[in-house]
């Protein structure tokens, strides 16, 4: 039976690439390439944007059902009675963002105040072009794709700091000063969680290594995250990831209890949105990065489901990731400088270090339940270990209270 | 020559005189970065992945942020009210161009230059870190020494010996 479905579910699976070629083939032969890649790169300023609309009201109702209260719940459509549950709120708040005034500080560096969100954008919408969203579905199908990703994702820094320093205000500047400060730190257990699965593969190509990941085990599959390497390297790179993205609790750039809107504090109207814009596809982003190197890409997680369109399995992943940092955003308060700074270098940074250890072994022993055994028991002594050596010196105890008389 | 190669040769030596001769320093980082990420896109198109990505990720992604964090810790936010470029310069460039010409007619009428242009080699990343990784070994662990060194040297000069019952709070 799953054969037949298989069958039938095939040229559904292959849609986007055979509509590619399909409209690709009405022009003549010397513009396809170009045509080719155009009209991806559309596909991708179209899908992405609008999921990016869509999770903002995800999130903002979301949150509020978690603090218990309603969220958006008033645009329908207008002129009826139709409400749609708030779900239309995002093409108000579009048009609100694009008729705003924009005003720029008297005092800024206009050049470069204007070209901020431009190249904030630039590099964040680059890192799609090597992700593999599903079978034959990556862009750019770069031999060292991860590296592509990683080094294109490095220059978003210099928009922060393009973004903190031209506007010419103390809240700017220090948002831009936490912001390079947390992403410089987080960069590296990101990148060492993720130097793990390319010693495993033996890739840079972010396709071989979903390649690397297909087949099951028992009817589950076989995902990097299902193995202890891979279930450490996993967490360290999410919890980067919501670091790289200025995610709470990790919010500290734009903490807007402390520093107003940090780094994008003097922008308004559309090139806020863009900030927006630019921080929530970066999220996108990075989350799909995550999936593709440790929960297998667009792979089905079970045998039976391998007939469902591999598109659907990256999406579904994405917002499953997307939902857990709404859920991570509502519940957890926002870290301390100090704190930022020690999680990154005195826990995740070795975790990583021996993660990469434990994945050379890992490739190394024989493949049975004893790998599996000395794997888990490295990564959870270590764990504790380190865990408990840090909280020692932390005294912890009772909180006290000072009130000024 | 295409055109691709030549807007990018030209963006590239605009953005890097642009580097040497603007007042503000921090817009001098800001185009030297643009400058890196334009000989990145040269690698590119000479199909040399590994270096242009690297060139990326090192160059635009660390060491400007560093020279900018660096202007920024040092120096206020004011501009010098002349231009770097002096007469002094123009001289200056003047013999740098005279002495380039000469060393690069030196160099290509020299009968040490191979005459034939070998065919340019597929290498993959993978090559690249076999290479790494065997062959260079010592090397890389070498400059992984000296760069742990360097870091350790950083890491003792910024820190301030202070008495240890400082990092109790309360």
């Amino acid at each position: 039976m799953f054969e037949q479905l298989n069958r039938f579910f095939a040229p559904v699976d292959q849609i986007f690439v055979t509509t590619l070629h399909w409209l690709v083939g009405f022009l003549p032969a010397a513009w396809r390439p170009v045509a080719s890649s155009m009209l991806c790169i559309a596909f991708i300023l179209m899908v992405f944007p609008a999921l990016f609309s869509i999770v903002t009201i995800f999130e903002r109702k979301g949150i509020g059902r978690i603090q218990n209260r309603y969220g958006p719940n008033r645009v329908g459509i207008p002129g009826t009675k139709i409400r749609l549950a708030g779900f239309g709120q995002f093409l108000p708040d579009g048009l609100k963002m694009l008729t705003k005034e924009d005003i720029v500080p008297r005092a800024a560096d206009k050049l470069v105040h204007f070209l901020a969100p431009v190249v904030l954008l630039i590099p964040v919408l680059l890192t799609y072009a090597v992700l593999p969203f599903g079978r034959n579905m990556a862009l750019a199908d770069y031999d060292a794709g991860l590296l592509f990703f990683f080094a294109v994702g490095g220059a978003v820094e210099v928009s922060v700091f393009m973004a903190g320093w031209s506007s010419r205000n103390k809240y700017s500047l220090l948002g831009a000063m936490r912001a390079i400060a947390q992403m410089l730190s987080y960069e590296i257990p990101l990148i060492l969680s993720s130097v793990t699965v390319v010693m495993i593969v033996g890739s840079l190509n972010l396709t071989r290594i979903v390649e690397a990941q297909a087949g099951h085990t028992f009817g589950l599959a076989n995902w990097f995250v299902f193995t202890p390497w891979g279930l450490l390297g996993y967490l360290i790179f999410f919890i980067a990831s919501l670091a790289e993205s200025n995610r709470s609790p990790f919010d500290l750039p734009e903490a807007e209890s402390e520093i107003i809107a940090g780094y994008f504090t003097e922008y308004s109207g559309f090139k806020f949105a863009l900030f927006f814009l630019g921080e929530y596809l970066g999220m996108f982003a990075i989350i799909g990065l995550g999936i593709t190197l440790f929960l297998g890409g667009w792979t089905a997680p079970f045998a039976c489901l391998d007939f469902i369109p591999s598109y659907l399995w990256f999406l579904t992943k994405m917002l499953g990731i997307v939902f857990i940092f709404i859920w991570i955003r509502a519940t957890l308060p926002r870290l301390r400088m100090d704190q930022l700074m020690n999680f990154a270098w005195k826990f995740m940074l070795p975790l990583a270090l021996l993660n990469v250890l434990v994945a050379g072994l890992w490739h190394y022993l024989a493949i049975g339940p004893l790998r599996w055994i000395a794997c888990a028991t490295i990564i959870i002594v270590a764990y504790v270990a380190l865990g408990r050596g840090l909280m020692r010196h932390q005294k912890l105890g009772q909180r006290t209270y000072r009130y000024a008389d | 020559m295409s055109t691709l190669l030549i807007i990018t040769a030209v963006v590239t030596l605009f953005a890097a005189v642009a580097a040497m001769s603007l007042r503000n320093l921090v817009h001098c980082a800001l185009m030297l970065a643009v400058s890196f990420s334009g000989v990145a896109a040269l690698y590119l198109q000479l199909n040399a992945e590994f270096v242009a990505f690297t060139e990326i990720l090192v160059y635009v992604g660390a060491v400007a942020i560093l020279i900018v964090m660096a202007i920024l810790l040092t120096r206020s936010g004011e501009s010098p009210e002349k231009s770097v470029l002096t007469a002094g310069w123009y001289a200056g460039v003047a013999v740098t161009a005279m002495v380039f010409t000469t060393l690069g007619w030196a160099i290509l009428s020299s009968s040490a230059l191979p005459q034939t242009v070998a065919p340019a080699p597929v290498v993959s990343v993978k090559n690249i870190g076999d290479t790494l990784m065997g062959r260079y070994v010592l090397p890389l662990e070498i400059v992984g020494l000296v760069l742990t060194a360097a870091m350790i040297g950083a890491v003792l000069i910024a820190f301030k010996a202070e008495p240890r019952d400082k990092n109790q709070k309360s």
